[in-house]
């Protein structure tokens, strides 16, 4: 695969150009329901990054590189960890245990765990979605080759 | 707060890690500041931890409120309380040597992600230690071999990358076995909770399913361990690595898979389960004893100082895996003070030989010719560690060995005890082979770039090696400790 994708295939690109925000609606959508059903921050932003490998595939290496840096990806995968950790020794500060989110809203049980469990799956797809991209990208290939 | 301390030790190097490498520049370059500060502070939490844990003998953290088996429990006794105290200290002692080695050793640019790298093979280390959950376990034993592989990838010879790869590969294999290990368990006693397995596997020993199950543990954590024949991988990842992650994975990697292992076989299963089904005991005794003698034999054949160094490490794993084979007080007693003295003599040597290579270029024996007279200091750590791990008298590595040999005759063991010596008189052999040209031989024409190393590499060196003759001499500490955790671990009280 070179920096160019598919060449000029214009079925490919014309299809994936249409649905790739849906696969992001979709991830968001897994990511957001983590808590309730089916999904959860992981799948959620291993989609989300599937669907920008897509892009760069599709579109080429060089075009995709435009849309997301390699660096962000990385703070991405970062800043998720720090979401993760925080929310947990918040809930340590707040009086509870690690991640028991219980302690956050005191009184409010139910929604003291959807929230934490929902600020705990983002960060778990801001993790995976950017350790993904990361990935991705280092292994396709550098600028220079 | 210091409830919460079994978390924080797990947490705080795991967000420094992630901390370092991804923030602005100014705190890339005080990479080594954030480091040490989060070893620091996790040496001061483990040392108030462990206070505690053989205080009270358990302390034990439940995971977002939910009581055990439900919820993830972290559990420490004093076993785990000893390896996280010699884990965070010999964390600190390679940070601190890290700060003058590094530099030496690696490109400025990848720094921040070799100190970030440090900090997440501790905290899986450490998360290995302290977790109460079999499944945890295998995530935190992840943990510390992704990091593990990183670190020795970033050695400054190609081979490095080629010692690391040998090491994924069969690591990966490892955390497949433990993996399927755990299914097995999981599937047999519905339970992931160590101290709940304990109780619900009784019922179901006679099953091949938990057989089966205890074999892909045993086995995936042998090669984690690099027990002989299972130790291939580490040679070379040793001998490449640079020389800081040398010394905090000899000293602590290793320790770490032998603790895990020592808890799958006492703590998941009871004692009684091992005799009764397989001759577990047997088959890990004399792989341990083929381990002493080839490690010893091929220690004696190398040139290559750190090469040398690491065989001798496979020498010494099987002393500690024959103590906890032979398994009655004495013997286990024997095999926890030489985990201790192990771990911090081989940090102390590596730390030497590390030394020795950045101020001479020296990386075989023969090129230490006279290297007493001008490296005093280096030389007189590295023959005290030499003199520790060759069980000497006055040094840790007596005290450990003579339980070792005790325990042995305890149980009747009497084929046992001529391994146990003789490995002993190959390991002074082998040191010898470094020793001597370094003080009985004219000055070679080799000359140091100065004198003596910088002060920040050597103390940690000398302070761990002297530590060793410390304990040697003030032994009824660490055996008290040793003895209390190998009563709690073969069910005394």
């Amino acid at each position: 695969m070179s920096g160019r994708g598919c060449g000029g295939n214009l079925i490919i690109k014309t299809v994936s150009g249409f649905l790739i925000p849906f696969i992001q609606l979709f991830a968001l959508y897994l990511a957001a329901h983590g808590d309730l059903g089916p999904g959860g921050g992981f799948q959620g932003g291993t989609i989300f990054a599937a669907s920008l490998i897509l892009y760069a595939i599709v579109f080429g290496l060089d075009e995709g590189r435009e849309k997301v840096y390699e660096k962000a990806a990385g703070v991405m995968a970062a800043a998720g960890v720090l979401v993760f950790g925080g929310i947990g020794l918040l809930c340590m500060a707040a009086g509870g245990s690690f991640l028991q989110y219980s302690s956050l809203l005191p009184g409010k049980v139910k929604t003291a765990y959807h929230l934490g469990i929902y600020g705990v799956e983002i960060g778990v797809g801001l993790a995976v979605a950017g350790a993904l991209l990361l990935l991705f990208m280092k292994t396709a290939g550098s600028r220079d080759d | 707060m210091t409830e919460h301390f079994p978390a924080l030790l797990v947490i705080l190097p795991l967000l420094a890690a992630v901390l370092i490498p991804f923030s602005p520049a100014a705190v890339k370059r005080s990479a080594w500041h954030i480091s040490f500060a989060s070893a620091a502070a996790s040496l001061a939490l483990a040392a108030r931890l462990a206070w505690e844990t053989f205080a009270l003998g358990k302390v034990s953290y439940w995971f977002g409120g939910w009581a055990p088996p439900w919820g993830i429990e972290y559990s420490i006794d004093p076993l785990g309380a000893l390896l996280l105290l010699l884990t965070a200290f010999v964390t600190c002692a390679a940070l601190s040597y890290s700060r003058a080695a590094a530099p030496a050793e690696l490109a400025a640019e990848r720094l921040p992600y070799f100190y970030s790298c440090m900090l997440l093979f501790t905290s899986g280390l450490t998360g290995i230690i302290i977790t109460g959950d079999i499944f945890n376990l295998y995530v935190f034993i992840e943990i510390a071999s992704l990091a593990g592989y990183a670190l020795i990838a970033a050695g400054r010879r190609r081979e490095a990358l080629v010692a690391s790869y040998n090491y994924l590969i069969l690591g990966t294999i490892a955390a497949t076995f433990i993996l399927l290990g755990i299914g097995y368990l999981y599937m047999a006693a519905g339970t992931l909770n160590m101290a709940d397995l304990r109780e619900r596997l009784p019922q179901v020993y006679h099953t091949k399913t938990v057989l089966t199950g205890f074999a892909f543990l045993v086995v995936g954590l042998s090669i984690k361990t690099a027990l002989f024949p299972l130790h291939i991988w580490l040679p070379d990842a040793y001998t490449h690595a640079p020389s800081p992650v040398s010394a905090l994975l000899a000293a602590t990697g290793t320790k770490v898979g032998i603790y895990a292992m020592i808890r799958v076989i006492f703590t998941v299963f009871k004692p009684e389960f091992n005799p009764s089904t397989v001759p577990m005991t047997v088959i890990l005794a004399g792989l341990a004893c083929a381990g002493i003698i080839y490690g010893a034999l091929m220690a004696l054949a190398q040139t290559n100082i750190k090469r040398l160094l690491a065989y001798s490490s496979v020498s010494q794993i099987g002393y500690i895996i024959l103590g906890a084979a032979i398994s009655n007080q004495t013997a286990m007693t024997g095999s926890l003070l030489h985990i201790i003295n192990h771990a911090l003599m081989k940090a102390s040597l590596f730390m030497c030989a590390g030394i020795i290579l950045m101020s001479t270029g020296a990386e075989k024996t023969g090129d230490l010719k006279g290297l007493g007279r001008r490296m005093p200091l280096t030389m007189a750590a590295f023959t005290a560690a030499a003199c520790s791990l060759a069980g000497l008298p006055l040094t840790a590595g007596f005290i450990s060995k003579w339980h070792l040999a005790l325990g042995a005759v305890e149980a009747g063991l009497w084929l046992v005890v001529p391994v146990i010596l003789a490995g002993s008189l190959l390991t002074a052999v082998y040191f010898w082979k470094i020793i001597e040209p370094a003080y009985f031989s004219p000055a070679g024409e080799r000359r140091p770039v100065r004198p003596e190393a910088p002060a920040g590499m050597l103390a940690p060196a000398v302070l761990l090696a002297a530590l060793g003759v410390a304990l040697g001499l003030a032994a009824h500490f660490p055996a008290l400790g040793a003895g209390r955790a190998a009563a709690l671990l073969l069910g005394k009280p």
